[in-house]
């Protein structure tokens, strides 16, 4: 495997001049735009990684007056607040990176979909949008964005769920298909991104295609966001180059007594010190939404289990019964374990459980509980017996 | 409680009639009065003629639209894994302290809650609060006892 080895990039927060690169952008066809975009290799920031030139291009190809572009400010996943710095430092190239990609598809309309919990930032936005809307209106294109705002369920970030939720009813993910590029917002085809994601496109039509190809790996394109927290000396946002191995990771984060680092936030995987080594960080070994959380000797992998179940039995919407029950019985079960009441090898009947419920479950929510589950009892389960 | 009175159609007139008016209009409802009455639900479905169990189903769904009495200013403490190991039990000791109150209570006078929430994207800067709207980050108990003063005086 590739290894980048670490990098500091800057690309997302690099200042540039959003009306220079939207006037370049408004001369190229939506064809060039979306090739530029699949050139790239730019994959979703949001965690998904699906091919955003292909996004697009589906997007692009449906026939229909009225397509949306929406961008996902749910930032819901714990450990990530890169999407919060990205909109407060350079709102410009979000709304940028929106009317370039509603070029692209043909979309008219934008709508931020803005996590409750970020409410705060409204107003400074709100005067961002104004002379956005000005520039826009300058260059001669239309194109209008709209903010709505969520109020506080994890579940929004989910994009159907986020689409029935800018709809007024509860976040309750739909079935798919219909894929969003065919039927999205108010049955729209709509182009559903990450905030990063969308900054990501507009700094590759500024800078090309192959500049962007220059970073990362042949899976891992470019460079992304990291969100850093936990038992390091150095929390923080911070932009770097994808493909370096998790070990490289904890040399310049670590705090010199790293047990474990999740990636990907709790509904990511962790990695455990005897595999840092072998571990790349992107969509080759483990993805990430940019979420990186440490954890030292002194920290209780149980204690950190519980916490994730915790929230995913708070967080799903209950809607279909594996996700629902699932969550509850993992729960439930590891404090079981804890006290005695269950013998250790009740451990692989929820292996097995967590197993189903990636099949089962109706969304992404559910399908991946599994994820921390599996990966931190098969590695601490020392820790979640005594 | 409180009497929403023209609230409901003012708010309707700026977000519309529409289904997806529905959210926009309970939001600032609650930014105006922390919680949702069932007078205002009913009144919300009056306007925008969808039935109070739709207004309420969907307010149910989302934990900042609480239908449930609140004070005047909400505090939110995070629980979620960087918070707590950063500090949030100490945090939430001294609240109670102050306040006089446990976690999910109210103070009689009606005007703090306490709430716990999950991660709000402030992991790097744990542990962390919201009160209403307002984010406050590496906290101590000296700190959040300074904060919280300050809001008493308010
Ligand atoms: C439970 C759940 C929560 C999600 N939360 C977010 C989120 O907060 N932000 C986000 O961009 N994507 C989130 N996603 C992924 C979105 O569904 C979607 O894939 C993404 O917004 C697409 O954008 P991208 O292709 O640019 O990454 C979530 C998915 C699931 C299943
Ligand atoms: S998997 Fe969980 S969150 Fe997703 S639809 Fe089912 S119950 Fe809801
Ligand atoms: S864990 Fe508390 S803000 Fe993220």
């Amino acid at each position: 495997m590739e290894n980048k080895g670490l990098n500091k990039v800057d690309l997302i927060f690099e200042k540039i001049e959003p009306k220079e690169v939207l006037i370049k952008a408004f001369k190229m066809s939506s064809a060039e735009i979306i090739q530029n975009i699949l050139d790239s290799g730019l994959k979703g920031r949001g965690g998904a990684g699906f091919p955003t030139g292909l996004k697009w291009k589906y997007t692009a190809a449906e026939k229909s007056s009225e397509k949306y572009i929406v961008c996902n400010a749910d930032e819901g996943e714990p450990g990530t607040f890169k999407d919060r710095e990205i909109l407060e430092r350079v709102s410009d190239k979000v709304h940028g990176g929106m009317a370039i990609a509603g070029k692209a598809i043909g979309a008219k309309m934008g709508i931020v979909y803005l996590r409750g919990e970020y409410r705060y930032m409204l107003l400074k936005l709100m005067i961002e949008l104004d002379s956005f809307h000005k520039m826009i209106k300058e260059i001669g294109y239309d194109f209008n964005i709209e903010y709505r705002m969520g109020s506080g369920a994890y579940i929004c970030g989910e994009e159907s769920a986020l689409f029935e939720s800018i709809e007024g009813k509860r976040g309750e993910p739909r079935n798919k298909p219909p894929y969003p590029t065919v039927s999205g917002v108010f049955d729209k085809p709509t182009s559903i991104n990450n905030v990063e994601t969308l900054v990501t496109a507009m700094m590759i039509i500024q800078h090309g295609a192959k500049n962007f190809t220059q970073y990362g790996t042949k899976d891992s394109r470019g460079s992304k966001v990291f969100s850093v927290s936990g038992d390091t000396p150095t929390p923080g946002i911070f932009e770097l180059e994808l493909g370096m191995s998790v070990q490289q990771f904890v040399n310049v984060f670590g705090d010199g007594d790293t047990k474990a680092v999740q990636v990907g936030g709790a509904s990511g995987f962790c990695v455990p010190r005897k595999k840092f080594a072998e571990t790349i960080i992107g969509f080759e070994g483990v993805p990430t939404g940019g979420s990186m959380m440490l954890f030292n000797s002194s920290r209780s992998m149980y204690n950190v289990l519980h916490n994730y179940l915790d929230f995913f039995t708070e967080e799903s919407c209950g809607q279909c019964t594996p996700c629902r029950v699932g969550c509850q019985q993992l729960l439930k079960g590891v404090e079981k374990v804890k006290k005695g009441e269950a013998k250790p090898t009740y451990l692989n009947e929820l292996m097995k459980l967590a197993d189903s419920m990636k099949i089962a479950a109706k969304c992404g929510l559910g399908q991946s509980v599994g994820n921390a589950f599996k990966s931190i009892v098969g590695n601490f389960r020392e820790e979640i017996i005594y | 409680m409180y009497q929403v009175g023209n609230l409901v159609k003012e708010l309707s007139d700026k977000h519309g009639r529409m289904r997806e008016s529905l959210m926009p209009i309970l939001q600032e409802i609650v930014q105006k009065h922390n919680y949702l009455t069932d007078e205002a639900m009913v009144e919300v479905a009056r306007e925008l003629d969808i039935s109070a169990a739709e207004v309420y189903g969907t307010a149910s769904f989302y934990t900042f639209l609480d239908t449930q009495e609140k004070g005047k200013y909400v505090i939110r403490i995070c629980k979620t894994i960087t918070c707590s190991m950063k500090g949030k039990s100490d945090i939430i000791h001294t609240l109670e302290d102050m306040l006089k109150i446990k976690v999910g209570e109210t103070t009689t006078d009606k005007q703090f809650s306490l709430i716990e929430t999950n991660c709000i994207g402030w992991c790097h800067k744990a542990p962390a609060i919201l009160i209403n709207e307002m984010p406050y980050t590496e906290l101590t108990p000296e700190k959040v006892s300074t904060i919280i003063k300050d809001y008493m005086q308010k």
